[in-house]
C-alpha cells in the first residue's frame, strides 16, 4: 500500500461534471437540489440535478458516467469469448441474458447459428428466464423499498437467494456467471438441477402471490404509483423505450415474441401489457405490475424447459454442450446489429467484423437501461419531488448497463 | 390470476417485410437524394449509404412514409476507420414496429471536424445517443438540444473511442496508474 494516493492541489477540487444549472441564473423561488451520486434511491451511482420550485420539480438534468469502465475500448483489443465476462459485468442482476445476447450476434456472424444443439439452447433459455425473474424481483423488491415498503425486500433477496445458489451450483458463480459461451455452454447442468429446479418451482410461485398481495396490492403502493409517471405510448417509442416499461404503456411488443429467436417460438408464453388498471395505462403501477406478471410467465417458461431437458433433450453420456464451440472465432469482414429481449429491454450488440483478426473492430453495447433512463427528464417535469423517487425507481435502472 | 385475453399478434409473428420494405427505401433513398441509393456490403440488417447533407430529410421520409413508418430509432453508434484512412462513421439502427423491419443507415464523415445534423426533431431517442457518440468520436451533432459530454468527466481530453487515442498520463495532477 502507498502512503498517499495523490497529493492534494487546489485545482483538485474543481468539479469535473459541473451543474447544467447555474445558481446566479435561477429564478426567484427556484433552487438546485443534487441527488446522488452516493444516494439508496438512485440504484447506484447516478447524480440527479434537479431544477426545483418548492416542491415540484421544474427540470432534472441525469448526470451519469460514475460507473464507466470503458466496455466499447476493451471490446475492442479482445478476443471474442474473453468479451463475455464484460458483458456480464454491465447489467450485473441479469448476466445471463447479457450472454445470451451476445452469444447469439458471434454465432450469427460466424454462421453457426443453427447448429447450436437444441438442449444447450433449452438450457440457455431455462437460465435466462431464472436470471430474468431475479432481476424483475430486484426490481420490484427494491422499488418497495424506494417508496417505503421494507418487508418486501427481505422476502425477495430471500428467494433471490435461491436462484443465485441454482445459478452458482450451475456456473460456480452467483452473479458474473460466464456460462453461455459462444457455440455453446460452459458445462452441462449437473445432475439432479432439474428437480431441484421444479422444487423451487413449486415453492416460488405462492410467493410471488403473496409478495404482490404484500406490495402492489397494498393501498399505499398503489396511492403512490397509480396515475405517477405516466408515460403515453407514442412518447415511448419516440424515445426508444422497450421492455417492460414500453409493455406498460400498452405496447404487446416482446422481442423473444416478435423476432422468435433462440427455442423462444416453441415455448408457450404471455405477454402482459399495462391496463390502466389503478388508473392510467403506463403509470408506475402499471410498470411494477407487468413486472410481476413477467415472473409468472417466466416460471411458465421454466417448467416448459424442464420438461423438454427431462423429456426430448435428455441428458445423454455422449452429449458435449461445447461441441459446436469454435475453436477460432474469427468471422467474415461484416457488421451485424443483434439484439435480444432483456428484463429491463432491448440489449443490442453492434458487431463490425474486418475478417483478419479475432477481435471486433467495433464492439457496440445498446443498452436498455441507458436508452429507457433518457426519458426521465421529460416524464419527472412538474412533479413532486417524491415522485420523482417513484418515477426513478418504475424505470428500473442498473447503473452499470447505464454507464458500462 | 392469469392474463386471460390472448391478442393475435401474439399467436402469429408479424411477418417480416424486409424484402419488399429494402424496394420501397431504395426508391424513397434515390428520390431524396437524387442519385442511386448504395448499399452497405455483408450488414445484417440491410442498410444503406446516404450522403450527409440528406441524411434529416431521408430520416424524415423515413419515419413518415405511410409504406415504411420507421418509428424506432433503436442506436446510434459511430465507426473510425482510423488515421490512414481519415473517415469516420456514423451508424442509425432504425426499427419500424407496424412492419417488423430494421435497417441500418451510415454516413461518412471526415475524421476532423466532423459535423452531421442532429435527428432529435424525429427521434428523442436520438438525444443522448448522439452524445454518446459526440463523447466518444467527438463528431459534432448539428442542432442538438444539449451536446454535452455524457459518459465521460466534462473536463476530459480527447475522444477515447477514436483509434489513435492515448490516455494521459495524469488527470487533474493525479498519476494514472495502469
Amino acid at each position: 500500500m502507498r502512503p498517499t494516493q495523490y497529493t492534494y492541489k487546489r485545482d483538485n477540487l474543481i468539479q469535473s461534471e459541473p451543474n447544467k444549472f447555474r445558481a446566479e441564473e435561477l429564478k426567484s423561488e427556484e433552487m438546485i437540489i443534487n441527488l446522488g451520486p452516493q444516494h439508496p434511491s438512485t440504484h447506484g451511482v447516478l447524480r440527479l440535478e434537479v431544477l426545483s420550485d418548492g416542491e415540484i420539480i421544474r427540470e432534472v438534468v441525469p448526470h451519469l458516467g460514475y460507473l464507466h469502465r470503458c466496455f466499447e475500448k476493451h471490446a475492442e483489443s479482445l478476443p471474442y469469448n474473453q468479451i463475455i465476462p464484460f458483458v456480464d459485468r454491465m447489467d450485473y442482476v441479469a448476466a445471463m441474458n447479457s450472454e445470451h445476447a451476445f452469444a447469439m450476434g458471434v454465432e450469427r456472424m460466424l454462421g453457426i447459428a443453427d447448429q447450436i444443439p437444441k438442449r444447450v439452447e433449452y438450457i440457455r433459455v431455462l437460465v435466462a428466464e431464472m436470471n430474468r425473474i431475479a432481476s424483475h424481483l430486484i426490481a420490484v423488491g427494491t422499488y418497495g423499498l424506494d417508496l417505503g415498503a421494507f418487508t418486501p425486500f427481505f422476502w425477495i433477496m430471500r428467494d433471490r437467494e435461491h436462484i443465485l445458489r441454482l445459478l452458482e451450483w450451475v456456473s460456480g458463480a452467483r452473479m458474473l456467471y460466464n456460462y453461455i459461451w459462444i457455440g455453446g455452454l460452459f458445462y452441462d447442468l449437473p445432475v439432479g438441477f432439474e428437480e431441484r429446479c421444479r422444487e423451487f418451482i413449486k415453492y416460488f410461485a405462492p410467493k410471488v402471490g403473496e409478495l404482490e398481495k404484500l406490495l402492489v396490492n397494498n393501498k399505499i403502493f398503489i396511492d403512490r404509483t397509480a396515475k405517477v409517471g405516466v408515460l403515453p405510448l407514442n412518447l415511448a417509442i419516440n424515445s426508444g423505450i422497450t421492455g417492460p416499461m414500453l409493455r406498460a404503456s400498452g405496447l404487446r411488443f416482446d422481442l423473444r415474441r416478435v423476432d422468435g429467436y433462440s427455442v423462444y417460438p416453441e415455448l408457450e408464453f404471455e405477454v402482459p401489457i399495462g391496463e390502466g388498471k389503478m388508473g392510467a395505462v403506463g403509470d408506475c403501477w402499471d410498470r411494477t405490475w407487468v413486472r410481476v406478471r413477467e415472473i409468472y410467465e417466466s416460471l411458465s417458461i421454466m417448467t416448459q424447459c424442464l420438461d423438454k431437458l427431462e423429456g426430448e433433450h435428455k441428458r445423454t453420456r455422449e452429449f458435449d454442450p461445447q461441441a459446436v464451440v469454435p475453436k477460432k472465432i474469427r468471422p467474415k469482414a461484416q457488421e451485424l446489429y443483434v439484439r435480444a429481449e432483456n428484463p429491463k429491454g432491448e440489449l443490442g450488440f453492434y458487431f463490425r467484423a474486418d475478417g483478419k483478426s479475432d477481435i471486433p473492430f467495433r464492439c457496440k453495447a445498446r443498452a436498455c437501461s441507458f436508452v429507457n433512463l433518457s426519458v426521465l427528464p421529460e416524464l419527472s417535469k412538474g412533479v413532486l419531488i417524491a415522485d420523482l423517487i417513484a418515477i426513478l425507481g418504475s424505470i428500473d435502472i442498473v447503473l452499470g448497463e447505464v454507464d458500462r | 390470476m392469469k392474463v386471460a385475453q390472448s391478442q393475435p399478434l401474439l399467436k402469429n409473428l408479424p411477418a417480416n417485410k424486409m424484402p419488399e420494405l429494402r424496394a420501397i427505401v431504395n426508391d424513397l433513398i434515390t428520390h431524396v437524394t437524387g442519385t442511386p441509393a448504395v448499399e452497405i456490403m455483408n450488414s445484417t440488417p440491410p442498410g444503406f449509404v446516404i450522403p450527409k447533407e440528406h441524411l434529416i430529410s431521408v430520416c424524415h421520409q423515413l419515419h413518415q412514409h405511410s409504406g415504411t413508418y420507421f418509428d424506432m430509432l433503436s442506436n446510434v453508434t459511430g465507426v473510425d476507420h482510423g488515421p490512414e484512412t481519415g473517415t469516420m462513421e456514423v451508424l442509425y439502427h432504425l426499427y419500424s414496429i407496424p412492419f417488423h423491419a430494421s435497417i441500418v443507415l451510415k454516413v461518412i464523415l471526415p475524421r476532423e471536424g466532423g459535423e452531421i445534423e442532429s435527428l432529435v426533431p424525429i427521434w428523442k431517442s436520438a438525444n443522448w445517443l448522439e452524445r454518446e457518440v459526440f463523447d466518444m468520436f467527438g463528431i459534432r451533432f448539428i442542432n442538438h438540444p444539449d451536446l454535452r459530454r455524457i459518459l465521460m468527466p466534462a473536463d476530459w481530453i480527447g475522444f477515447p473511442l477514436r483509434k489513435d487515442y492515448h490516455h494521459e498520463e495524469t488527470y487533474r495532477g493525479i498519476k494514472i496508474d495502469y
